[in-house]
């Protein structure tokens, strides 16, 4: 058992399909969310929309953490780089990310700014203590999944008093999104979530309760590979047939109802919840992302360096936002494919390999 | 941000809690802090260079049934 190719056998797809073309109602329209890229990315790249009936509509969701960063984020980060002489260490996936002025991470470096690509935040931790005499800033970003490596380097620098190390934090919640797109003031018309892969290896399948408890929405947690979002979606699909709202979890095989206790109990140590964060295409959500804590300040970047708050708009046109929301799907954009491409991008959805237009623009382009 | 892959604990290293992990053919060094009770041999998922979690063998094994159950059906309706 290798855990990838057997949850991509073409043979069970097929089968899978026939399955759900039986098990649909003809006479109604099934809207099912899947919240992360990585499920949108899954979807395209092995063709499941087409192995699905067309009354079975894919809406794509915010689970993008580099496409719902705002652009005065991006902007703050290239300040730092540029204004402070930091050392900036930042996931690949940020590098190209629109800024401000047709800014990027990319182009800062070009420019002179000393901003690297780690993989890790081990990465990190070891350019700061080989370069003692410079600020090393970690640009933070991610959901869940991402926010316990966070935790560990900061508990790290703290035991080794790494003086120089300190993180510029952007970590945001999973369950405050969902929430933010169900309480909208004119909510996209969504009739059930195929639930995240990875964040929930990590907050467990027991955050999502309350979705199915007070909004009636059923929630199927999915692993990432094609087989497991087709299955997924058969569940999801028996469960509106049935009437069910219920949390089921399709990916057991990481995922339990508590999740990682050991990478929670990491993470209530080291941050506590913003009063309220800016994400693209939702706006000002309250407690839905994470700053340190009062006793981790000497590894804040947002209190070491002066670091004012700056309000950027996206790139005229760009329908990032609605389409982050589920509210429009790529192709409604003027840009898509002509203005804006992966080479040239002019949205951070174009930019992110889970970003919805960076999946239509790689694997969509040729259907019909 | 958030994929994962599923890699196979070769080495492990209790003094600075890191491992060696193998995907396909290609090692990658882990960091064990988020993970309790890992042995050689055994999968976890891989993320930015640490191990989130242990795979199931068993639960992965019942996901497979469950497909192919879902199958059944599937070919059932091929016939009709």
């Amino acid at each position: 058992m290798k855990y990838i190719s057997e949850f991509r056998q073409q043979g069970l797809a097929q089968q899978l399909a026939n399955a759900i073309a039986q098990t649909v109602n003809p006479g109604r329209h099934y809207r099912l969310m899947e919240f992360c890229g990585g499920h949108t990315h899954a979807i395209f790249r092995y063709g499941v929309q087409d192995l699905m009936p067309a009354n079975v509509e894919f809406i794509h969701g915010p689970g993008c953490p580099v496409c719902v960063l705002p652009t005065g984020r991006i902007d703050n980060a290239i300040q730092l780089a540029g204004h402070h002489d930091v050392i900036l260490c930042t996931y690949a996936d940020l590098m190209r990310v629109p800024a401000t002025g047709r800014n990027s991470l990319l182009k800062a470096k070009a420019d002179g700014s000393d901003i690297r690509m780690v993989y890790s935040t081990q990465d990190a931790l070891k350019i700061a203590r080989e370069n003692p005499e410079r600020q090393v800033v970690f640009f933070a970003i991610g959901f869940e999944t991402t926010t316990p490596p966070t935790a560990v380097a900061i508990k790290q620098a703290q035991a080794e008093e790494l003086a120089n190390f300190s993180v510029f934090c952007n970590h945001v919640l999973t369950p405050a999104a969902m929430q933010a797109i169900l309480d909208a003031p004119q909510p996209v018309s969504i009739d059930a979530f195929l639930g995240p892969s990875h964040v929930s290896t990590v907050i467990g399948s027991q955050p999502y309760e309350v979705f199915a408890e007070r909004y009636a929405k059923p929630i199927v947690i999915a692993g990432f590979e094609p087989l497991d979002v087709m299955q997924s979606s058969l569940m999801l699909i028996r469960q509106l047939n049935e009437g069910r709202c219920e949390v089921e979890n399709e990916y057991s095989r990481a995922v339990t109802r508590q999740g990682n206790l050991k990478a929670q109990a990491l993470m209530q140590d080291v941050f506590e919840l913003r009063p309220q964060f800016e994400w693209r295409g939702l706006g000002l959500i309250p407690n839905s992302a994470l700053q340190l804590k009062p006793e981790y300040a000497d590894f804040d970047a947002e209190q070491r360096f002066n670091m004012p708050a700056i309000q950027a708009s996206d790139a005229k046109g760009c329908e990032c936002p609605a389409i982050l929301r589920g509210a429009k799907k790529p192709q409604d954009c003027k840009l898509l494919g002509t203005m804006c491409t992966p080479e040239n991008p002019m949205g951070s959805c174009m930019v992110s390999s889970e970003g919805a237009c960076a999946a239509y623009w790689s694997y969509g382009r040729v259907r019909g | 941000m958030c994929l994962a892959l599923p890699a196979q604990i070769i080495a492990i290293d209790p003094a600075s809690n890191m491992a060696t992990a193998s995907v396909g053919n290609v090692k990658v060094e882990v960091s064990l802090a988020l993970v309790d009770d890992v042995a050689l041999g055994d999968y976890v998922l891989v993320h930015v260079g640490y191990a989130l979690n242990k795979i199931d063998e068993d639960e992965a094994l019942k996901t497979l049934a469950l497909f192919a159950e879902a199958g059944l059906t599937g070919q059932a309706y091929e016939i009709h």
